[in-house]
């Protein structure tokens, strides 16, 4: 079932890039157990007001300067991303005297500019890379609420590690800044030669949330589409075109291995797979009993049970996060609408009466909302439905044609593929429409998930 | 699909083909102008300027009808460039066989009964608005109901492979409905002969 065929130095390169993966570089342990950790307050109820100076470098070298200029960058985009804070502007920050160490930070002038909150951080030379160690100061109380210290090499990665955890402390909110994003692309611009015409491939890559290391992880020269991330960020389930007609893969990209879940000659058409919340069960449509139907089948390609049974298409599934339902798309009606299922097969009720929708995402909890792509005119806009209320809002409004939505682990946010600036490109979104950040940039990009 | 034939093989259809186009015993008909190709990298913004064309892409111009033994003996390369097996075409966000779509299907028998050894693909294709994911099944049901239409003119069913491309791989690149009518088929492959 499992055969090595990704390049062993592929998955080292990917290993090295990874948080999860990896043993922990920066064990989040408190340095200072004697400086009281609270959370930062503003006057009244608005956002806390941060100011992020550079990060000091304690050596000279050019290495240490920009390793600290970077995570003080990055840390300003990554706590920017969640709007739970507001920001003094970066432009005045150059009339503040620059603090050399932890003990002549100028905090009257932060407080004359109503600073709330103010991260100072050092960046020191070691052995295996660098030391670094930051300290969230109440400005009023001139007090270290949240001081860290992280060892570690990737200067990015400290500042995504740096905002989760401010994040979680002091807004008990789950960042995103250590997740990642998958979709497929043809900006390799290799082709299928065929008998008839030239055909563009397309394969699976993986970034950053940010858009940040970019990276292909198929070698199938065919067509690979549809990626979704296992609940555990160490695989990637899609649809690939390498035997001929269309079967579901995982690629488990640290180990290097793939995975064929769907094979054989009577197996018909299989695609778009959907992990199961817990990892071990995919949610897809397959044709081999006549006309796309949903399936669950187990990650090794046992189990396989029918959930519908309609001479119409029911394709492209989704699951609720208790892993209880499935929404997904048919056209029973006449037209492509979501639906949604027990997983046991029972109680299908229809949730969308437009003209076509498609590309149905079960947000992760505390919501309850199902994001799809409608048309709306020449194109598709990304709606979304709440499923409590029944009421749907658009949150793109025909700025190119918008489609395959995906949810943010935390449910905050939605990537989508967009064709506002051209070609077709990945973008992501708060989840009221606003915030809206291009992540490629090469080739066409289809088809994003969120890693959970 | 067969493995590559040697090149003096091909060699030698080509040149066989040649001289049936273009054979005296050819009656010079006027040959319908086929259609401009597209032009590529039309849909490309943002890439520089490149140097003039030195000289044009070789375009395959529609050969007159083969013969029956050029047909025996041509490769399924020629085969498929020279489209013997002609693809229908569907309206939007349909997979409904028009009159004339039965026409070109019922041609298509015809061909694959005198050619009882042919084994066909029948590629479902479909244009930009529909979405990704469900231009999957579209495309599906499109080469479904091509393929159910032969069988039921008395095509052997395991003869016709279906596959599904969804809008993955557009015959003209373009954004307009002259490109999407192409773009909105069933295409038909020959797989072996």
């Amino acid at each position: 079932m499992t055969k090595s065929i990704l390049p062993g130095m592929l998955a080292i390169a990917l290993l090295a890039a990874w948080p999860h993966a990896q043993q922990p570089t920066q064990p989040p342990a408190p340095q200072q157990p004697s400086e009281l950790e609270a959370t930062l307050t503003s006057e009244g109820n608005v956002a806390p007001r941060l100011a992020i100076p550079d990060f000091i470098a304690l050596s000279s070298d050019a290495e240490t300067i920009a390793t600290a200029k970077t995570i003080s960058q990055v840390l300003w985009d990554d706590l920017n991303f969640e709007r739970e804070f507001t920001f003094i502007p970066r432009d005045v920050y150059g009339s503040i005297p620059k603090a050399t160490s932890f003990n002549d930070v100028p905090f009257d002038r932060w407080r004359e500019l109503n600073a709330d909150g103010l991260i100072i951080g050092t960046v020191q030379k070691v052995n295996t890379g660098f030391r670094v160690e930051m300290k969230l100061f109440k400005v009023s109380t001139r007090q270290a609420i949240y001081p860290r210290q992280y060892d570690g090499s990737n200067a990015r990665l400290f500042a995504h590690t740096i905002s989760d955890e401010i994040h979680k402390s002091q807004r008990a909110l789950n960042g995103v800044a250590r997740s990642k994003l998958t979709f497929d692309s043809d900006r390799d611009g290799e082709r299928i030669t065929g008998t008839v015409q030239q055909r563009s491939i397309k394969e699976i890559y993986i970034s950053d949330y940010d858009g940040e290391n970019q990276r292909r992880v198929t070698t199938g020269r065919t067509l690979n589409i549809a990626p979704r991330w296992s609940p555990d960020g160490r695989s990637i389930a899609y649809t690939s075109y390498r035997r001929g007609g269309a079967n579901l893969f995982i690629s488990n990209i640290f180990a290097g291995t793939l995975d064929e879940v769907t094979k054989g000659d009577k197996v018909g058409e299989n695609w778009l797979p959907a992990w199961s919340p817990d990892g071990t069960r995919l949610a897809f449509s397959t044709t081999r009993d006549g006309n796309p139907e949903i399936y669950i089948v187990n990650r090794d390609g046992s189990g396989l049970r029918r959930l519908t049974t309609n001479p119409s298409i029911d394709i492209t599934p989704t699951w609720s996060p208790s892993g209880t339902q499935i929404a997904f798309t048919s056209d029973r009606s006449g037209t492509p609408q979501i639906y949604v299922v027990d997983v046991d097969g029972l109680n299908i009720s229809k949730k969308t009466s437009e003209s076509y929708c498609d590309r149905p995402t079960w947000s992760p909890a505390p919501f309850n909302e199902i994001a799809y792509a409608a048309r709306s005119g020449p194109g598709f806009d990304i709606r979304v439905l709440d499923l409590s209320t029944g009421a749907t809002k658009s949150l793109t409004f025909g700025e190119g044609t918008n489609e395959s939505p995906a949810f943010s682990p935390n449910g905050r946010h939605i990537v989508f593929t967009s064709t506002r600036s051209g070609k077709t490109q990945v973008f992501t979104m708060a989840r009221d429409g606003k915030n809206v950040r291009q992540i490629t940039k090469a080739g066409n990009n289809y088809e994003p998930d969120w890693s959970k | 699909m067969k493995s590559a034939r040697s090149i003096a093989t091909l060699l030698a259809v080509i040149t066989a083909l040649t001289a049936a186009a273009c054979g005296k015993k050819s009656p010079p008909v006027a040959r319908p102008m086929p259609p401009p190709p597209p032009v590529s990298g039309s849909n490309t913004p943002g890439r520089p300027a490149s140097p003039p064309e030195p000289a044009r892409e070789p375009v395959s111009v529609p050969s007159e009808p083969m013969r029956d033994d050029a047909i025996a003996s041509a490769s399924l390369d020629d085969l498929n460039k020279n489209s013997l097996l002609k693809p229908v075409y569907f309206e939007l966000d349909s997979s409904e066989l028009s009159a004339a779509n039965q026409k070109t299907l019922d041609e298509n028998a015809a061909l694959l009964k005198r050619y009882p050894s042919w084994a066909v693909t029948i590629e479902g294709h479909c244009d930009e608005r529909g979405t990704a994911e469900y231009n999957l099944a579209l495309g599906e049901r499109r080469a479904g109901t091509a393929r159910t239409y032969l069988v039921s003119l008395g095509i052997a069913a395991d003869r016709l492979r279906t596959v599904s491309y969804g809008r993955e791989f557009p015959f003209d690149p373009g954004h307009d409905e002259a490109a999407f009518s192409k773009n909105r088929r069933a295409h038909f492959v020959i797989t072996a002969k």
